[in-house]
């Protein structure tokens, strides 16, 4: 059981607070001689698997379609930045020549930058606003919770329009009491402080400590409780 | 206990089939905005999920609920989409969804050469069979709801 990360949103859609409680590393490195046997592209600043799948290394599921391919974290032991390797060239014009085999390539899923970030969390503000429009039911909220086969999305909308989402392991219960009690805790800490400016980004010490245990607490009972 | 409506699409974003049984509101804009609005919040969905997933994933999406109703999502490998609204008491539709691509869409749609795919379906067949399929459902009961 495992609680992946939180994010916070303000009522415009901006993201103000996100912490990445636990990401679990799912690489792979391998040696490769002349040719490649996979299929590289450029895709967001970035070198992806875009055919091709084994020994731990993901291609996509449907080519072309949405770009989820493992993506190029380093050569030869050494890191590479964005599209290019560190001496400062095209990562695919570096692979196709032949002079430069055997290479061992690391392989793994791209970490979100902060940029994208802020743009998932606008982006699930809109669908959170699309799904209670297109409800065959009067009188429905947003999303409240998302599922896919490897992690569930808790959403928790306040009344005063913040969002609070929760990403953890479909396994995992007590996620309710847990948004509430984070909400309760961004009233404390976030709200009480003086420092504090409506709709901000949240840097908070207090926040993210009372944050913190409130994730480990959770994680280990599970539940909460009614009461606290 | 009830289902609300069901759409079908296909890769490229046409809706193919829709229709509706127990549905109390509707979204306010005419049916092809609404099935325009209806893909591109899957579509979105899609993309969401895949980027902000920790692990890889399998299956990618299959649901979400609000305080009212549940989406339930099945997508085959050639991109057909089957998209289904019931109340929150249906955990799980997955299989009904699979049962409607394989037992319906491919015994009525695919192997009748009238049927030109890739356009929405109007094989009355398809429609009937498709009806008495979800009316028999376990969770199909308007009256509960």
């Amino acid at each position: 059981m495992v609680i992946f990360s939180v994010y916070v949103v303000n009522k415009a859609g901006g993201l103000i607070y996100q912490y990445d409680n636990y990401v679990p590393r799912a690489e792979a490195e391998k040696t490769f001689s002349y040719p490649l046997d996979l299929v590289l592209k450029h895709h967001d600043e970035k070198v992806v698997v875009s055919f091709g799948q084994r020994d731990g290394i993901r291609g996509n599921k449907f080519c072309c379609r949405s770009p989820v391919g493992h993506a190029v974290l380093s050569i030869n032991g050494v890191d590479v930045i964005g599209k290019n390797t560190a001496e400062g060239k095209d990562i695919l014009e570096y692979l196709k020549e032949s002079s430069n085999y055997p290479v061992s390539i690391r392989f793994g899923r791209a970490r979100l930058s902060s940029n994208e970030k802020l743009m998932l969390a606008s982006m699930f503000h809109s669908l959170f606003a699309i799904g209670s429009q297109l409800s065959p039911e009067v009188g429905s909220s947003g999303i409240e919770m998302l599922e896919t086969d490897v992690f569930k999305l808790h959403c928790f909308q306040t009344l005063t329009g913040i969002k609070f989402i929760v990403l953890a392991d479909p396994r995992q219960s007590g996620i309710d009491a847990l948004l509430r009690k984070i909400y309760e805790i961004y009233s404390d800490f976030a709200l009480k402080n003086p420092f504090y400016s409506l709709e901000m980004p949240i840097r908070c010490e207090l926040f993210d400590q009372n944050l913190k245990s409130a994730l480990e607490i959770a994680e280990k009972a599970g539940n909460f409780g009614a009461g606290s | 206990m009830t289902v609300h409506n069901l759409y079908i699409f296909d890769r490229n974003g046409n809706c193919l089939y829709y229709n509706e049984w127990n549905r109390k509101k509707q979204a306010g804009i005419s049916k092809e905005e609404e099935y325009k609005l209806m893909y591109g919040m899957l579509f979105s969905i899609r993309s969401f999920v895949s980027k902000m997933s920790p692990l890889d994933m399998k299956e990618g999406f299959l649901s979400f609920q609000t305080s009212k109703y549940r989406l339930h999502y099945y997508e085959t490998p050639s991109g057909l989409k089957f998209v289904m609204n019931t109340d929150l008491s249906v955990s799980n539709a997955r299989d009904t969804l699979q049962h409607i691509y394989s037992n319906l869409y491919v015994e009525y749609i695919v192997k009748n050469p009238v049927c030109v795919l890739g356009h929405s379906l109007d094989s009355e067949l398809f429609s009937s069979r498709l009806d008495a399929f979800i009316r028999a459902l376990p969770f199909y009961s308007p009256r509960a709801a």
